[in-house]
């Protein structure tokens, strides 16, 4: 009898799986539910979710949906929440993609971009979901399947259409104030303390005979803060070159000091003494930033430098150098684009170039007229940011949310 | 042509950065991710280049026995000691006896005590720099203050003065931040588009 | 007037001394100091989002710093990942700072062995924890995530694949997580906070060091739900878990040190002062 009993339950077990359900192929946990609805028939299995929806996301090429659902407001309190399933076909093989909380009816299907993987959606392609209501008793109730939802992939990323607006004007400025430059029109900027002390703290170093040591931060070579760097370093060597004076170059990283010695052998080639540069004033320390800063340190103390510059990306070790360079009586010049640093570089330098300056710097010194015309674009870009930012507090004040919706960026 | 190929890669490789940010194409970011790669393997072969310099200018030193050379010979056997308990574990792999060690006892306790100079430093800068000299200089000094104070406990000042540093924090301060981001955001561009358009190409090693 | 000079010149070197001495003193007679913590709404806020979740609940934590500011770190990262252990939260751990991984695999042992002790639960790997590993380019990795996670991480720091960890089973990308936690001493925060809340609004908290704090104070209520910074927001924490550690331990120390450094301020400021105004009358 209990063996005819078994056969009766693995029957209707098969039975239960092999109709249709969205669970057939994925877990355990799922079969033995199905038991469960066989066995415990007295608690009902909870309410069906419907009006299945989904709408493509924008932006994307086509990869993500976001699928809808509705549920019986009566029945929230009997379900735990919700899982999703989607397939390529009503019949086909559904695959669970995540779950929501039972107060929640959309669910943000972001599939993967790459064929191999299993959850992988295709641009332009058909979808189907079933959302399967989970009952506070273990009890599973699927809906009936929802679809078919297309994804659309998009050639813009409308989101950023400020971006481009405003990259577009500030190019335009950019090339209409070089062609002014190359026109001969003059265009004044305003001096900056920091760059015109740079002949000043280069010459202080030759007549006390001493090195000039140059930092340029604990960036990479793709941080604009060290490119602007390697600019100004191209002029403080030639400089120096022409001073017949000691530069030190400690770097972080390998590609950096890569492109630096590249940098100072051009500068010293330039000046007319290719001779005199060596590979031994550009070398690498370590990318460990605290180990860099006790490199750096000693260096200071046993080679006092009369100069120092510190220019570029600089993190937390920006005051322990910079107060270090202080100790030894260092004249020194400091630039950053990291704002948190520049209170300490205020404080230990004799001379700190504040965010963008640092990046204008290289201009400053070579005076050439299409960098200066560059940084006039800059001076009419924040203009209009300016202009932007009193018409946005209007228009906030009033309630006008159309502007702030206008401008808004949506990666 | 020399001085030529660089600014037209230059160019290309930025328009090519500027079209990805706006269109969201899948191959687009392959290719976006294939500049990521080269970027690594790249870094690697420089790291070879930067340890091939440290070890050259350190042995040199050695070698001419320049003044405090020492510092030298502890530079290389630090270096070579931490490479070498790298690998004994074999490849891809750290999780040996010595470099845990190494890495525990050596490395992290000297590292957070330079972290720990900070506060020394802080100190010695904020005693020097704090002074009463101008109206701004006294703000500053007494925002300054505020902000120190508030992780001091001070009974039924604690409330008060934590209330008022955070409006320093978001108000004040905030406006300064956001005037020197706006700039930097504004250089950064401009920046771009200069190497972009190869007006600066200091760091190709030319005027 | 020369005394005046004296100090307003004071060799920064005492000033090293002074502040090492009643550090060292406060941190060794720590037994016999009690510092009040008054507890601030942002670490509250916290603890609070913790406490209100269900057994089972994920959270993604980042441990984004590497050794030189695991001192001031550590403590906050053990508070928060005790509490989630206390309350049967499943921890995904992740490093995107260089060095960060072996520090990482350590701390995440240790907690859980602690939290045995402490609470008699039994945190176990995989299916309570797991830590993902490190990659490099974290706004890049940031991104990735929250496509899925195993664009970047497709196996776990000790090279099992992340479907054959039952804990990461159904989870893909932050969706699936019910928050994230990123405690971090560098720009990685920044980026948490423009690639990871901007682009995929999922529930952000912070936690950085005493110096970064005041960056992310204006991203409260909006791009961030909570801040824990430095050993001030740790020792917070640990009061709101009712489990005194590292952070209260070293709170008198914290607060001498700040105390002396307005003390040294108020100084400057007198001989400053005072000595202007004997040059003025002497003028």
């Amino acid at each position: 009898m209990r063996h005819l009993l078994r056969l009766f339950l693995i029957l209707l077990l098969a039975f239960v799986v092999d109709g249709q359900s969205v669970y057939s192929q994925e877990s355990d946990p799922v079969t033995s539910t199905a038991d469960s609805v066989a066995t415990e028939p007295v608690t009902p299995p909870p309410a069906s979710a419907f009006g299945l929806a989904g709408e493509d996301m924008p932006n994307d090429n086509g990869h993500k949906l976001r699928v809808k659902w509705q549920y019986p407001a009566e029945a929230v309190g009997d379900i735990t929440g919700f899982e999703i399933w989607r397939a390529t076909s009503p019949t086909g093989e559904f695959r669970m993609l995540g779950q929501a909380p039972n107060d929640y009816f959309e669910y943000l299907d972001i599939g993967n971009k790459e064929t191999p993987a299993p959850d992988f959606m295709a641009n332009n392609s058909d979808f189907f979901y079933k959302v399967v209501a989970i009952g506070k008793n273990g009890l599973r109730t699927e809906s009936e399947p929802g679809g078919p939802f297309r994804t659309y992939g998009q050639w813009f990323h409308r989101g950023k259409t400020p971006v481009l607006v405003g990259v577009v004007l500030f190019g335009c400025f950019t090339f209409y104030f070089i062609r002014a430059a190359k026109k001969g029109k003059e265009l004044y900027v305003r001096p900056l303390a920091g760059i015109e002390a740079v002949d000043e703290a280069i010459g202080r170093a030759t007549e006390m005979g001493k090195p000039t040591l140059y930092i340029l931060g604990i960036g990479t070579a793709s941080e604009i803060a060290t490119i602007a760097s390697f600019a100004i370093l191209g002029r403080v060597a030639k400089k120096i070159a022409e001073y017949q004076t000691q530069l030190i170059v400690p770097c972080y990283d390998a590609i950096v000091m890569s492109i630096a010695q590249d940098v100072v052998r051009s500068s010293y080639l330039q000046a007319g003494r290719p001779d005199q540069y060596s590979d031994d004033m550009v070398y690498f320390v370590t990318n460990a930033q605290f180990a860099y800063v006790a490199g750096v340190n000693g260096i200071m103390m046993r080679q006092r430098p009369a100069t120092n510059f510190y220019l570029g990306y600089f993190a937390a070790e920006s005051l322990i150098l910079a107060e270090t360079g202080n100790s030894i009586g260092a004249i020194q010049i400091a630039g950053t684009d990291q704002i948190t640093q520049i209170p300490f570089f205020v404080v230990a330098c004799d001379y700190t170039l504040i965010g963008e300056e640092l990046y204008a710097a290289s201009a400053y010194l070579g005076r050439d007229p299409l960098l200066l015309g560059s940084l006039k674009a800059e001076d009419w870009g924040k203009g209009i940011v300016m202009a932007l930012i009193v018409v946005g507090v209007v228009a906030t004040i009033f309630g006008w949310d159309g502007f702030r919706e206008l401008i808004r960026v949506n990666l | 042509m020399k001085r030529r190929v660089p600014l037209i890669i230059v160019f290309c490789v930025s328009l090519f950065m500027v079209i990805q940010y706006f269109v969201p194409l899948d191959s687009l970011e392959r290719v976006y991710r294939s500049f990521l790669d080269y970027t690594i393997i790249i870094g690697v072969f420089a790291l070879l280049l930067g340890i091939w310099s440290l070890c050259r200018v350190n042995y040199d030193k050695i070698k001419r026995k320049s003044e405090n050379w020492q510092y030298a010979i502890i530079t290389l056997t630090g270096f070579f000691i931490m490479t070498i308990a790298g690998f004994l574990s074999g490849w891809g792999r750290t999780d040996n006896y010595l470099y845990q060690h190494l890495f525990s006892y050596v490395l992290v306790p000297i590292q957070a005590t330079m972290f720990s100079l900070l506060a020394f430093f802080i100190a010695s800068a904020a005693f020097r720099a704090f002074r009463a000299r101008s109206l701004l200089a006294t703000l500053l000094l007494i925002s300054g203050l505020v902000i120190m104070i508030r992780f001091v406990p001070l009974g039924f000042l604690s409330e008060p003065i934590s209330d008022l540093a955070g409006w320093i924090l978001r108000v004040p301060n905030m406006a300064a931040k956001r005037a020197i981001i706006i700039g930097v955001g504004l250089g950064a561009v401009a920046t771009a588009f200069k190497i972009m358009l190869g007006i600066e190409r200091a760091y190709l090693g030319r005027d | 007037m020369n005394f005046l000079n004296r100090i307003v010149a004071l060799d920064r070197r005492w000033v090293f001394l002074f502040l090492f001495v009643v550090v060292s003193m406060a941190y060794l007679l720590r037994n016999y100091f009690s510092v009040d913590i008054t507890v601030t709404k942002e670490v509250k806020s916290i603890y609070d989002f913790i406490e209100k979740r269900n057994e089972g609940d994920k959270l993604l934590i980042s441990f984004d710093y590497d050794p030189s500011s695991l001192a001031e770190l550590h403590p906050m990262s053990r508070a928060i990942m005790l509490h989630c252990f206390r309350r049967g939260i499943r921890v995904v751990a992740v490093t995107l700072s260089q060095y960060g991984a072996g520090m990482v695999e350590e701390i995440l042992r240790e907690v859980a062995a602690e939290a045995k002790e402490a609470y008699g639960v039994d945190p176990q790997y995989g299916r309570d924890y797991c830590f993902v590993g490190y990659r490099p380019y974290p706004a890049m990795v940031i991104l990735g995530m929250g496509e899925n996670f195993r664009v970047f991480f497709p196996r776990d720091y000790y090279d099992t694949p992340l479907d054959s960890i039952p804990l990461m089973q159904g989870v893909r990308n932050y969706d699936d997580v019910n928050a994230v936690i990123g405690i971090t001493s560098g720009t990685t925060a920044d980026f948490w906070i423009v690639y990871g809340n901007a682009r995929y609004d999922m529930p952000l908290a912070l936690g950085v060091t005493g110096v970064m704090a005041t960056d992310y104070y204006p991203y409260l209520g909006n791009a961030i739900f909570g801040l824990i910074g430095g050993w001030k927001g740790a020792a917070e924490y640990e009061k709101l878990i009712d489990r005194s550690a590292d952070a209260n331990a070293g709170m008198p120390a914290q607060v001498v040190a700040h105390l002396t450094i307005v003390l040294f301020i108020m100084i400057g400021n007198i001989g400053y002062l005072l000595s202007r105004k004997s040059t003025n009358a002497v003028s």
